[in-house]
């Protein structure tokens, strides 16, 4: 498919060779290809069409340098832009200094929130904090074996309920006294997936925020996820607040355009990527590296080149 | 500001009567992307619906129903070649079914409802919990088990391998009569080839070890995905041999619309699909009612 994308573009963006400067007449073959290839990436529509017009705005009129094509240029603002929409640079996680930091972890089903809470757990130890894990999610099978088999691999403390009916907040209360009681200075909270449309799932989130107050509401987000990565984010970030994200599963060949959309529509920044099963496969986001992978821009840049 | 809901409904007070134009196939090929039917399957269908206006006038309310009539005929066309409409066990012989796909798409869930409709149904059914890697997988299966009231067969020790536990199962299938033997497998991404290559084991295994079985060998596709779930389907019908589909998460807002890129590029009849955590959740596919779904305001 990159091989399809990039004749595309080789294309459209010979169209503009020769050209001295960019405009509304030579640029819009190349605007569409863009478009496809943001829509194959799976960045939502909403966000494509936003996209477009700011990139269009900005492209155009830009003067070409001589030596440089008008296509290297246009490309050089598209990826530009995209990396400015992502944030420009890595955001790291936020810090309580006074009390203990609280982190919420929240997401669709089968996102890898678990996952997720058991690796910013290490990436915390590792940072020499004292930290606890919390299993707040009730429903799913095997919920709490799950967090704590991933605990155990690193002496990481897990917290779950200490009666059997308890409610997510509850548990999420307790763990913080107990927290604070043992001198924990970090507490990862994971809970059920849910879908944004579930009112009823979407207050308890709620209500787990009001008791805990945490410093981070991590919303996780599977990187193959379609066109929904907007209405997902929007009503999460709606009804609960969110103060970033962590795109997972990257270690596959999806192009990650959630990233776009989360970004765009949160206003929020995605703070780590999750590239493999085990719970040493956490990295920190990097909007130029997202950047290449949405586009194919490896390879749409040396085509660029040779046109 | 844009939401799904309503969005059909918004198109045909818009178009009304009117004849199509090419404006209007601008705003039902947005219906499309929005599913995530994807860019080329979308320029397809569009094209089609363009010949078509070439030939007639339509209104919108004509258009779209020429669209979901293209759309059924693209899913129906692999369930109609692999001459099964609904897939149900055969009667007196052991029938095999695995469930693959990658990281939690829901096949574990998937398999507990299978179970649950196969006993219930009066098959002899039986659990092979061949994921030994996701931490507490084989909890998790266990308590669908208990739901089901089916027997599961696992190997509790760190690093079992998936294949024995396999062998293991068809074993013990073969000795209690069992109908049904439900294979639960571990998450992988298709571009991990090793992890590929032990899903072609297993497959294998089951071919030499049953070759009278009747064997399923079912992709479980997440609604929400996008274009990746073509990708996914490709390499997993290389490994595993696929012949089939499931689809799961249709009680969200998620169209499930890189499905048809699924039956059109890869020829996979979907057989079920997923729509929510309980153990009821589960429906035989049926192509009219989830185009009708895929094309609703949600
Ligand atoms: N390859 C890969 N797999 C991942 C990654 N993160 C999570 N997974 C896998 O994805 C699956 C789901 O992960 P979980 O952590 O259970 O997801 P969850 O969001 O907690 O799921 P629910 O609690 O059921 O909503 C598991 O098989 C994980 O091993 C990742 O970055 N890469
Ligand atoms: N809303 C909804 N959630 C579902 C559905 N099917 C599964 N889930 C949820 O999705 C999550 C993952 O499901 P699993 O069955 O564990 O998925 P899996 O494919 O076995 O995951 P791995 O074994 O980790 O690869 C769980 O929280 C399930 O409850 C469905 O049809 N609708
Ligand atoms: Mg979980
Ligand atoms: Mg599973």
């Amino acid at each position: 498919m990159f091989d399809e994308l990039s004749s595309r573009f080789e294309d459209a963006v010979k169209g503009l060779r020769g050209e001295a400067k960019i405009s509304e007449n030579n640029i819009n073959d190349a605007l569409k290809e863009v478009k496809r290839a943001l829509l194959d990436a799976d960045v939502s529509l909403s966000v494509v069409k936003e996209f477009i017009t700011d990139v269009k705005d900005k492209a155009i009129g830009e003067e070409v340098v001589r030596g440089v094509n008008p296509g290297q240029k246009f490309i050089e603002v598209v990826n530009k832009e995209l990396i400015k929409i992502m944030g420009n640079e890595n955001s790291p996680l936020n810090e309580n200094e006074n009390s203990p930091t609280v982190i919420l972890m929240a997401g669709l089903q089968g996102a890898g929130k678990t996952t997720a809470t058991g690796k910013l757990g290490l990436y915390l130890k590792e940072k020499d904090k004292k930290v606890l894990l919390v299993a707040a999610d009730i429903y799913r099978p095997a919920a709490v074996e799950q967090l704590k088999t991933l605990g155990s691999q690193y002496e990481l403390e897990v917290f779950s309920a200490k009666e059997k009916n308890s409610k997510p907040e509850e548990i999420a209360k307790e763990a913080l006294n107990f927290a604070n009681e043992n001198d924990f200075n970090s507490i990862i909270i994971d809970t059920a997936g849910r879908l944004q449309i579930d009112d009823s799932m979407m207050s308890e989130m709620v209500r787990i925020k009001e008791v805990s107050n945490p410093d981070e509401v991590l919303l996780v987000v599977d990187s193959m996820i379609g066109q929904e990565a907007a209405d997902l984010t929007k009503s999460f970030h709606e009804k609960v607040g969110i103060t970033g994200a962590i795109l997972t599963k990257l270690d596959g060949d999806s192009r990650g355009g959630a990233a776009l959309s989360i970004r765009k529509i949160s206003g929020k920044p995605i703070k780590f990527i999750g590239v493999g099963e085990k719970i040493e496969a956490l990295q920190p986001f990097h909007p130029e590296r997202m950047a290449s992978r949405i586009l194919g821009m490896g390879d749409v840049l040396t085509l660029v080149e040779k046109a | 500001e844009e939401t799904r809901k309503g969005f059909v409904t918004e198109l045909l007070d818009k178009l009304g009567d009117d004849p199509l134009t090419p404006e209007a196939l601008d705003d039902l090929e947005t219906l499309l992307i929005r599913a995530d039917v994807g860019i080329d399957s979308t320029d397809k269908v569009i094209s089609s619906l363009r010949t078509k206006l070439n030939e007639e006038v339509l209104g919108a309310e004509a258009g779209i129903k020429f669209l979901k009539k293209e759309l059924k005929l693209i899913i129906d066309k692999p369930i109609k070649s692999s001459g099964t409409d609904l897939l149900v066990p055969q009667k007196g012989k052991l029938n095999v079914w695995l469930l693959v796909g990658v990281n939690g798409v829901g096949k574990t869930t998937t398999l507990g409802k299978l179970a649950y409709l196969s006993s219930k149904s009066n098959y002899k059914t039986l659990i092979a919990a061949a994921d030994t890697f996701r931490a507490a997988a084989v909890e998790q299966l266990k308590v669908w088990g208990d739901r089901s009231n089916v027997e599961v067969i696992s190997n509790q020790s760190k690093n079992a391998d998936p294949a024995a536990v396999v062998f293991d199962a068809i074993n013990s299938a073969k000795k209690r009569n069992v109908d049904l033997l439900l294979v639960d497998t571990a998450g992988r991404l298709q571009t991990k080839n090793n992890l590929m290559d032990e899903l072609a084991k297993i497959k294998k295994i089951i071919d030499r070890k049953v070759p009278d079985a009747i064997v399923e060998s079912l992709l479980v596709l997440d609604a929400s995905q996008g274009q990746n779930g073509l990708k996914q389907a490709k390499s997993f019908a290389k490994s595993a041999d696929l012949s089939g589909a499931i689809i799961t998460k249709l009680d969200g807002t998620s169209r499930g619309g890189v499905s048809l890129a699924v039956s059109e590029e890869v020829n996979l009849p979907i057989r079920f699909i997923g729509a929510g955590e309980g153990i009821k959740d589960l429906r035989p596919f049926n192509s009219y009612e989830f185009v009708e779904a895929m094309l609703a305001d949600k």
